[in-house]
């Protein structure tokens, strides 16, 4: 166990997960000699070869949709979209392609692809590098869609999702890349549809995910010392969501923020709303409060912070779950 | 094909055999060859100014083009007014040649505005970011001219084309491809200038393909040309030559500009990791400046008084980045809201007023 950021915890994860098992094929711009812009592949171009690491043309359907012909020739494709903003030109492959194909197959043949995504804001950067699309991934049946919090998480999640037989889309809040955190390689991992409940509590629910759960914990904190007890819950798969782990949170605690930096309408936000005011109708003491990015394209970055959900707009919005 | 690139202006400052009296450098006379080496120093300025604000922390990130104002300066001068240009991110010198106020240029980078510049009024599209999709609107814009009418009457305050700026990597996007396609198929009055500075960040243009640029376009149907982009005469004329049949109604042609930027992909960027100092030595010695400098003072084009003026005009430009950028105003609070729809739908209306009030209240603490 030692503290290790994000990035390495990604890069060891990879690692392990090319060792494991030789038909695991990284493909994506700048992952070889480069590492990626985000590290996130360094050094291992250099020690598996550019068949296994590879520095792939300037284009995203070609990304995908190689990677989905790999993954039909028997290979477990791991691709990287450079930025968030730039998964859009392999949209046509992950949607009408590698999230159908199991279901067009009847069940006979999987894609197990994993498509790593760096996502978020919050880092000062230009247009189209501060993105969450989780929302359109979640909509697409067929995909899975997880997003790690903390080193540990990343480096279980990642070698996780090579091992699955669904295609997976593993996003990667950039803002906590080089946060750091405690990590075994040898850790027995949770399953990767479950939610984890970070921090316990009776008030009020807290669901997030990605670069907000440390916002989520630090309103916990703020909460505990008002005399009110959060729980935290961090989502870390998207879809499939775990109801369950919220059901239960939120049936004793009657009080339920959901918190993301994606927009607000038609987000995971609205989903868990939903589930929740369906199966929990009679323990719910409050409306379920959403704390997201507004309806509008990620603003420039001079305006990103009052845009972003912070500590004080989540706090404001447990205060509104005590207001009835 | 030749893969022998177009060269006028030779490293050393003189006219090459393609060049001479009757060749394509005849027409360059001293006023026009001094005013395209005021536009590259001034262009150069900008691009070092914006490095300094960077380093700075007065800029998020700067795309640099050091090396590429001959590529720049000569396709933007091509252009006339009325002629439409679609950048990538990294055309200040085109930006320059279009009259846009470089100070506006720093704003995209400095995270005040996503644009900077009214598109309309210089015939200057906004930066896209997003490589090759800039390709498929210089298309349709290409369309929306031949529907004007705009094309091959012959009466050049009427005839129009577009130029559109394009990297060696973008060549390698399927929507970069289909604007190629459609550009032949309907014989579209656009020129694509590709900067082919041989690398996109870390994958050198053999990642991409086999063959050169310029000889991608025959397989589509239309020219390509290559031609020396630190030589800013030749890259002048080739894409004169291009927008001109362009204009006339004899579709598309593909340039290739073969060049190199000498600085990282951006200031983010560390190209130590996968390129050597040798190879940007060998481009600095093919300096485009330098050797259009050389041609100036040998021919006798321009005289110590001219190149002081110039510096002092130069230093102004710095000045008035350095203090324009500080000055930049961060973007009202609520223009993300205003900006995204026409009408202010109610839902976003009512996000909009939560916000009001949080940003109001930040402001009441901080005080
Ligand atoms: C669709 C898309 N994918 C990836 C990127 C990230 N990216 C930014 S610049 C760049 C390389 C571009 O190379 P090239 O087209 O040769 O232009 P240059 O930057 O060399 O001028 C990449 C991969 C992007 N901006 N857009």
């Amino acid at each position: 166990m030692s503290p290790t950021a994000m990035a390495h915890a990604l890069n060891a994860g990879l690692r392990r997960a090319m060792e494991d098992d030789d038909r695991v094929v990284l493909i994506g711009e700048d992952i070889g000699r480069l590492g990626g812009v985000f590290r996130v592949t360094d050094g291992l171009q250099k020690d598996f070869g550019d068949l296994r690491v590879v520095d792939s043309p300037l284009g995203e359907a070609g990304i995908v949709g190689s990677a989905i012909g790999l993954a039909m020739a028997g290979y477990r494709p791991v691709c990287e979209i450079q930025f968030d903003g730039f998964v859009f030109p392999a949209m046509n492959q992950i949607v009408t392609q590698l999230a159908k194909y199991r279901h067009r197959a009847e069940g006979r043949a999987s894609l197990p692809v994993v498509v790593r995504i760096p996502v978020g804001g919050g880092i000062g950067a230009i247009e189209h590098h501060s993105e969450s699309p989780e929302a359109y991934f979640a909509h697409t049946a067929g995909l899975k869609v997880v997003c790690p919090s903390s080193p540990q998480d990343a480096y279980d999640l990642v070698r996780q999702a090579v091992r699955s037989d669904d295609p997976v889309v593993f996003l990667e809040p950039k803002r906590s890349y080089w946060r750091k955190g405690e990590l075994d390689l040898d850790a027995v991992p949770a399953p990767v549809e479950r939610a984890r409940v970070l921090r316990a509590g009776d008030d009020v629910t807290v669901v997030t995910y990605g670069a907000l759960v440390p916002v989520a914990l630090e309103v916990a904190r703020i909460c505990a010392e008002e005399g009110r007890s959060a729980e935290v819950i961090d989502l870390r798969c998207l879809s499939p969501i775990d109801d369950a782990t919220i059901l239960d949170s939120v049936r004793r605690t009657g009080r339920l923020v959901v918190a993301h930096e994606a927009s607000r309408t038609a987000g995971l936000g609205a989903e868990i709303a939903a589930r929740v005011q369906d199966r929990a109708f009679y323990s719910l003491e409050a409306p379920v409060q959403r704390v997201t990015g507004y309806d509008t394209p990620y603003p420039p970055s001079r305006l990103e912070e009052d845009w972003l959900p912070g500590v004080d707009r989540v706090l404001d919005a447990v205060d509104r779950t005590f207001e009835h | 094909m030749s893969t022998e690139p177009l060269s006028l202006l030779a490293p050393d400052g003189t006219f090459t055999a393609h060049a001479g009296p009757a060749g394509p450098a005849g027409p360059f006379g001293p006023a026009e060859l001094r005013a395209l080496h005021r536009d590259m120093v001034m262009t150069r300025r900008i691009d070092t100014e914006a490095i300094a604000l960077q380093r700075q922390g007065e800029l998020g990130l700067w795309p640099s083009l050091l090396g590429q104002e001959a590529a720049q300066v000569g396709a933007g001068r091509a252009a006339t007014p009325r002629d439409v240009v679609f950048p990538t991110y990294r055309e200040h010198g085109v930006a320059w040649c279009r009259d846009v106020d470089p100070v506006s240029l720093l704003g995209l980078f400095r995270g005040t505005t996503l644009g900077g510049w009214d598109p309309a009024s210089n015939n200057f599209q906004l930066y896209t970011l997003v490589i090759g999709a800039q390709t498929l609107h210089a298309v349709g814009y290409a369309m929306g001219i031949v529907r004007d009418g705009d094309v091959g009457t012959g009466d050049p305050g009427r005839d129009r084309a577009v130029l559109v700026f394009l990297g060696d990597g973008s060549l390698s996007e399927g929507e970069t491809n289909e604007a190629f396609v459609w550009a032949a198929a309907q014989s579209l009055p656009i020129v694509f200038f590709c900067q082919n500075n041989q690398w996109a960040i870390s994958s050198p243009y053999s990642v991409q393909s086999r063959v050169p640029v310029a000889q991608r376009a025959q397989g589509f149907g239309f020219p390509g040309v290559r031609v020396d982009g630190n030589d800013v005469l030749a890259c002048l004329s080739a894409t004169r030559d291009a927008l001109d049949s362009a204009r006339a109604g004899n579709g598309p042609t593909l340039i290739e500009a073969f060049t190199y930027c000498r600085n990282p992909h951006t200031t983010s960027d560390d190209d130590g990791r996968y390129r050597s100092g040798s190879e940007n030595d060998a481009w600095a010695a093919r300096d485009p400046i330098e050797r259009l400098r050389r041609h100036l003072v040998s021919s006798g084009a321009a005289d110590a008084a001219h190149f002081a003026k110039l510096e002092a005009q130069e230093r102004a430009l710095g000045e008035r980045l350095r203090t324009g950028c500080r000055a930049l105003p961060d973007p009202p609070p609520d223009s993300s809201f205003r900006n995204t729809y026409v009408d202010l739908p109610a839902e976003l209306a009512g996000q909009l007023s939560e916000h009001t009030e949080f940003v109001a209240a930040g402001q009441e603490d901080a005080r």
